[in-house]
């Protein structure tokens, strides 16, 4: 419950700009707490006068947080490849495992997983928990969380990573609830607090209008997903050292009451846009869907991928798996050609992180130009036709 | 085929600005919405009513004004709304919510499909329909893109991958998650707008639906936000210049190590 002390606030106000929820009013010279409070605490930060607190239920059940210990990441495998924000976490891990003072331990999971392991221990983990089985070729969340949840609580870590992409996305919160803990999703930023080894979250809300920090203090493990792109992962290495453990399996873990029938690789477009080294992006700016064809031009003059904003996906143009974004995905190729985008912060959360952004807007004001390495006002009609020919102009020479 | 539509009302994100000067969220304008993937899923519930028979009730948590949202499924062909609301649910987390919602769930009876949006764009977590699902121990699939074929026995459906999708076939009890793909809602018809107004709109209490104190609200939650700040400041603008020709030429150099 938030508490305003009635005696302290002067109502200046400062509590109702800093609610997101439209949550607090001042009333007659005094704060009043409406019925969409979610207790997230922004207030209390704001107020000059401490005037505002939060008293919340103490936790009944205790539970040993010390009896945890070690940092994991689940590695995504599917069909055949490990995923790459898997080594990416296991950069981000090595460093929590550090601070911490102990193991960094992989989790592997599927079918025919070859010297996957070995990859693992080159990029940084100390032991792998490897469940290698036919079973587990297709991704299922009834298999691949029984698996996960079996060996957590057997081994209690204090920290799960995974990616936040289709498949952890689905099948982490539902280990996450089996288990109890609390888990932050996308996380851009984690870091721990030496003192009680305290998982610090970041992650955007609001459509990144907001960074918010989460911590899990009553529970274990404390578990994140953590966007693809965004974490850097560690150099191969070879003389890495650690152990491979394989799973024995319970055959209960491998039955799913949802069976996958086909599983569909597409190919029309590119869709898996998170892999890509150059991007094309195309927003409104396109203005319809011949202005579409110009960007599926460039990137093919480039040898990129496509990808859009929302407004695009939503107006049909091309489908979901190729938004870029808050809702979409989070891309970090070397090089992003935005066109026509305007650069919402919604759409800059999915694409900031690229090497080398360029920006084609006819809006000089647009904000996409603030985060592009080199900017271009004008008509994406008359800019893109030159570009292309002029490319093709150089590959040629 | 008795079915569950999990909906939120939440600020519409797009208008949530942070104003440069005082660097505190701008509300002005800011409208309330029925979560956008919410309404896909209200949608997809509706037509299965419609092809197999049976009801679609919709459940929402939140504040009192959430029943509007509640009333707007109704208006699409929904049959009947429930509201948990009660200020002892005020800083749930995925986790408190999805017990929450497990035991308004209970309260309400029978099922065989639970249909959630895949996310609500103020918290985009996605987690609240898999922890439902667990909270009610039955399957759940999520992000599912169409339904290709659907039987009072079974649903065959696509479920999006990143890399292309899955085609599954599962029975009944059962969660989903649905992505904006999988239909284009409806537009209210006047029918539906006038049993909106009259609709009645059953509103449970955490003791209503029988929650355990522990575990709902701040006190069931096991994340907790500690600290909100706006986004790191973007770096300097860095404008070509010239004619556009100039422009392009300029470009291409700089992009030589690329092309």
């Amino acid at each position: 419950m938030l508490i305003v002390d009635k005696e302290e606030c002067t109502g200046c106000g400062a509590c109702e700009d800093s609610c997101a929820f439209a949550a607090i009013e001042v009333i007659d010279g005094c704060a009043v707490v409406g019925d969409t409070c979610t207790l997230c605490g922004a207030c209390v930060d704001n107020c000059a006068f401490d005037a505002l607190t939060i008293e919340g239920a103490e936790k009944t059940v205790k539970v040993d947080l010390a009896s945890w210990s070690g940092i994991w990441v689940y590695c995504e495998f599917r069909g055949g490849k490990l995923a790459s924000v898997a080594l990416e976490l296991l950069g981000v891990g090595r460093k929590l495992a550090d601070a911490r003072g102990v193991k960094l331990t992989a989790i592997l999971i599927g079918s025919e997983t070859g010297n996957t392991a070995e990859t693992l221990i080159a990029h940084g983990a100390d032991i792998v928990y490897r469940a290698d089985d036919p079973g587990l070729n297709y991704f299922t969340d009834e298999t691949y969380g029984a698996v996960l949840t079996d060996l957590i609580r057997e081994h209690q870590p204090e920290v799960v990573l995974a990616g936040a992409t289709a498949i952890g996305r689905s099948f982490i919160p539902g280990v996450a609830n089996t288990l109890g803990a609390g888990l932050t999703a996308d996380c851009t930023q984690l870091g721990i607090r030496p003192k009680d080894g305290a998982l610090l979250q970041t992650r955007p809300a609001f459509g990144g209008n907001i960074m918010a920090t989460i911590e899990c203090p009553h529970s274990r493990p404390q578990m994140s997903t953590v966007r693809p792109n965004v974490m850097k992962q560690l150099e191969h290495d070879s003389s890495r050292t650690g152990d491979v453990v394989d799973v024995t399996l319970d055959p209960a873990m491998l039955k799913s009451k949802v069976r996958v029938l086909e599983s569909v690789i597409s190919e029309l477009d590119d869709v898996n846009i998170q892999e890509a080294d150059i991007l094309v992006g195309g927003g409104r700016g396109l203005d319809n869907e011949k202005g579409f064809g110009l960007i599926r031009e460039l990137a093919d003059t480039l040898n990129g991928s496509i990808s859009a904003s929302r407004a695009v996906v939503d107006a049909g143009w091309i489908g979901y798996p190729h938004q870029v974004g808050q809702t979409g995905k989070t891309v970090a190729p070397k090089l992003y050609i935005a066109c026509g985008i305007s650069g919402a912060i919604q759409h800059v959360a999915g694409m900031q992180s690229s090497e080398t952004i360029v920006a084609i807007n006819r809006d000089e004001n647009a904000p996409i130009f603030d985060v592009a390495d080199f900017g271009i006002v004008g008509d994406l009609f008359e800019v893109l036709p030159k570009l292309i020919s002029k490319i093709e102009g150089k590959r040629k020479a | 085929m008795k079915i569950v539509v999990c909906i939120k009302q939440v600020p519409d994100a797009k208008d949530v600005r942070l104003d440069p000067v005082t660097n505190t969220l701008a509300r002005e304008g800011v409208q309330s919405i029925m979560n956008p993937y919410d309404q896909h899923a209200v949608e997809e519930a509706v037509s299965l009513k419609e092809q197999l028979g049976g009801e679609v009730t919709v459940l929402s948590m939140g504040p009192p004004q959430a029943e509007e949202v509640l009333k707007q499924a109704i208006s699409c062909g929904a049959d009947k709304a429930v509201l948990v609301s009660d200020r002892a649910f005020a800083g749930a987390d995925t986790w408190a919510t999805s017990y929450t919602l497990a035991k308004a769930v209970q309260k309400i009876g029978d099922f065989d499909l639970i249909l959630c949006g895949k996310q609500a764009i103020d918290g985009d977590t996605a987690q609240v329909g898999p922890g439902l699902a667990i909270q009610l121990d039955i399957p759940f699939v999520t992000c599912i893109q169409k339904i290709r074929e659907a039987t009072d026995k079974e649903l065959i459906m696509e479920r999006m991958m990143d890399d292309g999708y899955d085609v599954l076939a599962a029975g009944y009890p059962l969660l989903l998650t649905v992505v904006k793909d999988i239909n284009d809602p409806r537009v209210p018809s006047l029918k539906g707008k006038m049993k909106a107004k009259k609709a009645e709109i059953l509103v449970l209490s955490a003791a209503d639906v029988g929650a355990d104190s522990t575990k709902i609200g701040l006190a069931g939650s096991p994340t907790q936000v500690v600290g909100v700040f706006p986004p790191p400041p973007r770096g300097e603008r860095a404008l070509l210049t010239g004619s556009i020709d100039e422009q392009v030429e300029q470009l291409v150099e700089k992009l030589a190590v690329y092309l």
